[in-house]
C-alpha cells in the first residue's frame, strides 16, 4: 500500500499564559495512513481527536513528534514545514472538512464553493459549472445558489460546507464530525461522495460522532482514550 | 516549547517583497525595532496589533513614505533591485505610483477631496507618464467598476461621498496602475458594518481575481482573520509572533498574543 501519511510519536499540548498552566492533550501518538485507506479516530470526549486533526492540519503547532506527509513534491514533515509551505499543500493536496461553515458576508453558496477551484487554477466558468453540480449532489435547493450562506439553517450551511470541501479530490482528507445537523439525505450524499474519493485514493482520517454513518467506509480505527492507543479493524466500533 | 519550522521546500519562489531589520524611532520613541518581515506573491500578510505597536509605521515604510533609520527592503520585481530605501526621491516616487497601491484608514490622505472620483483615480496614472485624456477616463473607469463604485457618481468629488464610497474610490486608485503590492492601513476601520462587509468582500475578490501580493494592517481581528493567509503580530515596535492566520487565532503562543486573541468578541 502507498503510505501517505505517517505520524511519529506527536505530542500537543497547550500553554495557557494567563493561567500559568500548560494543559495536555494528547502524547506520544504514532500510526499511518494509506491512499484510499479510511481511519477512524475513537476517544471519549477531552481525548483530543478534534485537537489531533487540528494538529496535522497545523491550525495547531505540535510539541514534538513528526508527521511525515508523502506530497507530490516528496516527503515532508508537517509538524516543522514552513508556513508558506503548509499554505500550498492546503491549497493543492490537503483538506480539512469541519462542522462549521465559515460563511463571509455576501459570498454567496456557489461563489464559495467555487473557491477550491479557482485556487487550483480553473477557469471560472467550468469552477461555477462544477461547484452547482456539488451543491445539487448536497441537496442545496438551486434557488439558493446565488443567495449568501450567512443567514441559512445549519444543515444548508453545512451542505454547502461539505459541497466546497469536497469539490476537488485530494490526498489527505480530515473529516471533523461532518454529519452533525445534516438531514438523511445529505448523509447519504456524503459517504457516496467519500466512496468515490476513497476510491480515487484519497487518504481519510475521520471523526465521527456516530460512526455508523460510515460504517462500511472504516478500514482501522486509532482509539485516542489515554494508556489505549492502539489500533485495531472495523468490528470494533461500538455502536 | 514549540518545533522551530524549517525554510519552506516545496515553495520555490522568493518572496514578493522582503523588509530585513529595520528600526525607526521618533525622537525618544522607539517605533519600530528590528523588523523582518516578507510576503510570498499572492499572499495576503495582516498586521496585527494595538495603536502604538509599530504597525503602521511599518506599512508607511512599505509605501516609502518613511525611512528607517537601519534595515533594507526589496521587491522582487523586474526592474526593481536593491534597498529601496536608498532611492531617490523621484525614483521613490515613480516606483511607488507604479507598483505600489496603498489605501488609508483616513480617505483625506489618500484622495484630494474635491477633484472628481475619476479624476482622483486618474492622477495616479497622470504620475506615472500617461497623457492621453481618453486612455486615462477609460483605466480610471475600469479600476472604479473593479472597486464596485456607481459608475453613475464618476465625476462626483469623494467629499460628497459616504465613507464605504472614499474607500473604493482609495482601492481603486490604489489598483488603477495593477500594482504588484496592496498596502492596507486599517481600511475598513470607522466604517459601518455592512459598508465594512462590501469593502472586504470587494478585497477578497480582487485577491482572488488578481493575484495581488497585500499587507493588511489592522486592530481588527475580524478582518485579518478574514483576509489574512499569514498573520504577524506586533508589539511595541517589535514581532511578537507571526503563523498561518488560522494558528494564530486557534493556537497563540506568545502570552500577548492569546491575551489579544482571548480580548476578541
Amino acid at each position: 500500500m502507498t503510505q501517505v501519511l505517517e505520524i511519529d510519536g506527536l505530542t500537543k499540548g497547550f500553554s495557557l499564559h494567563h493561567l500559568e498552566k500548560d494543559i495536555a492533550a494528547f502524547k506520544d501518538i504514532s500510526f499511518s495512513v494509506a491512499a484510499g485507506e479510511f481511519v477512524l479516530l475513537k476517544g471519549a470526549n477531552g481525548a483530543g481527536k478534534s485537537t489531533l486533526l487540528r494538529t496535522l492540519y497545523r491550525s495547531y503547532l505540535p510539541l514534538a513528534g513528526e508527521i511525515r506527509f508523502h506530497s507530490s513534491h516528496g516527503l515532508i514533515d508537517l509538524a516543522r514545514a514552513a508556513d508558506v509551505d503548509v499554505a500550498h499543500l492546503r491549497r493543492t493536496e490537503i483538506s480539512f472538512v469541519t462542522q462549521f461553515l465559515t460563511a463571509r458576508p455576501r459570498v454567496s453558496a456557489e461563489a464559495i464553493v467555487t473557491e477550491p477551484l479557482r485556487l487550483a487554477g480553473w477557469d471560472p466558468a467550468a469552477a461555477l459549472d462544477a461547484a452547482r453540480t456539488a451543491l445539487e449532489r448536497f441537496g442545496v435547493k438551486p434557488d439558493l445558489w446565488a443567495a449568501y450562506p450567512t443567514t441559512f439553517s445549519g444543515g444548508e450551511q453545512q451542505k454547502v460546507n461539505l459541497a466546497r470541501a469536497l469539490i476537488l479530490p485530494q490526498k489527505l482528507l480530515m473529516l471533523d464530525e461532518p454529519t452533525a445537523s445534516l438531514d438523511a439525505n445529505a448523509r447519504a450524499a456524503l459517504v457516496a461522495r467519500l466512496q468515490e474519493l476513497k476510491d480515487q485514493g484519497t487518504a481519510m482520517i475521520g471523526v465521527f460522532h456516530h460512526p455508523d454513518d460510515v460504517l462500511h467506509l472504516i478500514d482501522r480505527i486509532v482509539d485516542l482514550t489515554p494508556e489505549y492507543t492502539q489500533t485495531g479493524g472495523r468490528d470494533d466500533v461500538v455502536l | 516549547m514549540t518545533l522551530t519550522l524549517n525554510a519552506p521546500r516545496i515553495v520555490e519562489t522568493r518572496p514578493l517583497l522582503e523588509v530585513h531589520g529595520v528600526s525607526k524611532s521618533y525622537g525618544s520613541v522607539q517605533a519600530v525595532r528590528n523588523v523582518s518581515a516578507h510576503a510570498y506573491p499572492g499572499e495576503v500578510l495582516g498586521i496585527v496589533g494595538e495603536s502604538g505597536s509599530g504597525k503602521s509605521t511599518l506599512l508607511r515604510m512599505m509605501n516609502l513614505e518613511e525611512i528607517p533609520e537601519a534595515g533594507s527592503y526589496t521587491l522582487d520585481l523586474p526592474d526593481v533591485s536593491g534597498n529601496l530605501f536608498e532611492l531617490d526621491r523621484f525614483a521613490r516616487r515613480m516606483l511607488c505610483a507604479t507598483k505600489i497601491g496603498i489605501v488609508y484608514q483616513n480617505p483625506h490622505l489618500g484622495l484630494l477631496m474635491k477633484h472628481s472620483s475619476s479624476g482622483n483615480v486618474a492622477e495616479r496614472l497622470l504620475v506615472a507618464g500617461e497623457r492621453s485624456f481618453a486612455t486615462l477616463r477609460q483605466a480610471a473607469t475600469e479600476a472604479l467598476d473593479a472597486s464596485e463604485f456607481p459608475l453613475d457618481r464618476l465625476d462626483a468629488p469623494p467629499i460628497e461621498l459616504s465613507g464605504g464610497m472614499q474607500q473604493r474610490v482609495q482601492l481603486a486608485k490604489a489598483i488603477a496602475l495593477e500594482p504588484a503590492l496592496l498596502l492596507l492601513d486599517e481600511p475598513t476601520t470607522g466604517l459601518d458594518v455592512s459598508v465594512q462587509a462590501l469593502v472586504l468582500d470587494t478585497l477578497k475578490r480582487l485577491q482572488q481575481d488578481r493575484q495581488i501580493t497585500m499587507v493588511i494592517v489592522s486592530h481588527d481581528l475580524g478582518v485579518i482573520r478574514t483576509l489574512a493567509d499569514r498573520v504577524m503580530v506586533m508589539r511595541r515596535g517589535a514581532v511578537v509572533e507571526t503563523g498561518l492566520a488560522d494558528q494564530i487565532f486557534q493556537d497563540p503562543q506568545h502570552p500577548y498574543t492569546q491575551q489579544l486573541v482571548h480580548a476578541k468578541l
